[in-house]
């Protein structure tokens, strides 16, 4: 029975994924590659991986797709169509055979490695030592710290990245409001954001506190708060910062200084990101809400895109 | 069929096979799509493909390995950091040539 699902999910995955690829209008497209991401999720649950279902769906399907929906619509006020130009037929025959041979060369590796979770047994008697049940948040924040903490300031970089685009005229201001075109519409989002926003945070503080023993974490929670943030800022209810505001420069860095702060201070315990003996939970934990927080604050300004000139709209008070 | 390992297929290796396709089927259509928007789009599903053969040869006959579960999530992170720039890159190369500070910019297509 198992057999049949993951067999069905697989090819339903494969054909929302061509569809995304290959139909002729872009705004399908992307909400074929929004089903995708959230079959995509459904696949890491069938595979037991709860932590990346969560990940994969909120991250993968929800913000990629708003990105890739807000950039289309300002393309189209831009003036530029979003259609796919002709391609010369040797090209797609080319890259038809390259693309066909390559298939068949990875998917014949990946058929001679076998499945296995040998690091699950490894990292399983080690769990005790930190106070904490979920593997997966064990891995990110203490066996593979480094590359958390990396991974922290690449956020932190892109966001750099975003702004840096924005015309010298328009810096540092506010990014252009996402606001509903259609009066009633952005009435509606206004009022559920104003109810959402509250849901979301109490929603992604358990998803934090959860995190350490089951499924949940600083990523997925810090995507369920830049969610309400983006509803609210939809629908009006908060407007969007400028972006030399102190308050929001600190909420951008808090969560990553932290996460060095700590690792720094780990040197006194015998290494850069050690974690003095007891005090591992506590510490993970606050590394988790300090991150939860920037990271929240980062993934709404990275789908608001960068600073605009002359937007309008006076602040309502909210940066998040 | 050219599966010819003795056990039947585990869901490891089906989830694994179908990240391979969705790898060149990215890839491809990275290649044939001549807008910007549609590529940034195949590499979100290149990436996708890539996550699930990690995690698809991460799982094991009783559980999923953690590390591969963990890299996965970095990876999605870093995905979304990167569609979030190509995107903001895009709307920008496209407004570039009416922009008064910016000097006369090729046409953005392709």
């Amino acid at each position: 029975m198992s057999g049949a699902f993951d067999l069905i999910l697989c090819l339903m995955i494969l054909g929302t994924a061509g569809i995304a690829l290959f139909v002729r209008d872009a705004l399908a497209a992307i909400a074929f590659f929004i089903a995708f991401g959230n079959l995509m999720g459904l696949a890491w649950l069938s595979l037991g991986a709860v932590n990346v279902a969560l990940a994969e769906i909120a991250i993968g399907a929800g913000v990629t797709g708003i990105l890739l929906i807000l950039a289309r619509a300002r393309l189209l006020a831009l003036g530029d169509p979003v259609h796919s130009g002709d391609t010369p037929t040797w090209l797609w025959l080319g890259a038809f055979a390259a693309c066909t041979s390559f298939a068949v060369l990875l998917a014949a590796t990946v058929l001679s490695i076998t499945p296995e979770s040998g690091l699950d047994r490894v990292v399983a008697p080690l769990m005790p030592g930190l106070g904490i049940e979920n593997r997966v948040t064990g891995v990110l924040l203490a066996f593979r710290a480094y590359d958390t903490l990396l991974e922290s300031f690449v956020l932190l970089g892109a966001l750099v990245a975003v702004w840096s685009l924005a015309p010298a005229r328009a810096w540092p201001g506010r990014p252009a409001e996402p606001r509903m075109a259609d009066g009633q519409m952005h009435q509606v989002a206004g009022a559920s954001g104003r109810v959402l926003l509250p849901v979301a945070l109490v929603m992604a503080a358990y998803l934090v506190w959860a995190g350490s023993d089951l499924p949940g974490g600083a990523f997925q929670a810090g995507t369920v708060l830049a969610g309400g943030l983006m509803l609210a800022a939809m629908g009006g209810a908060i407007g969007l910062p400028r972006s030399d505001r102190p308050l929001l420069r600190a909420a951008l860095v808090l969560g990553p200084l932290v996460f060095l702060a700590i690792g720094l201070g780990g040197i006194a315990a015998g290494g850069f990101l050690i974690y003095p003996k007891g005090l591992a939970k506590a510490l993970i934990v606050t590394i988790e809400y300090t991150l939860f927080l920037s990271i929240g604050v980062t993934l709404a300004l990275l789908v608001a895109g960068p600073p605009v000139a002359d937007s309008p709209v006076p602040d309502a008070g909210g940066n998040g | 069929m050219e599966l010819l390992a003795p056990e039947p297929v585990s869901a490891g290796h089906i989830y694994a096979v179908t990240g391979a396709i969705l790898t060149a089927l990215g890839f491809y259509a990275f290649i044939v799509r001549r807008h910007a928007l549609r590529q940034l789009l195949a590499v979100n599903v290149v990436g996708a493909g890539v996550f699930l053969i990690l995690g698809g040869l991460g799982r094991g006959p009783d559980a999923i390995d953690p590390m591969p579960q963990a890299l996965v999530i970095t990876g999605i992170v870093v995905a979304v950091a990167l569609t979030a720039f190509g995107a903001a890159m895009i709307v920008r190369l496209a407004e570039a040539p009416r922009s008064p500070d910016q000097g006369k910019a090729g046409k953005p297509d392709a």
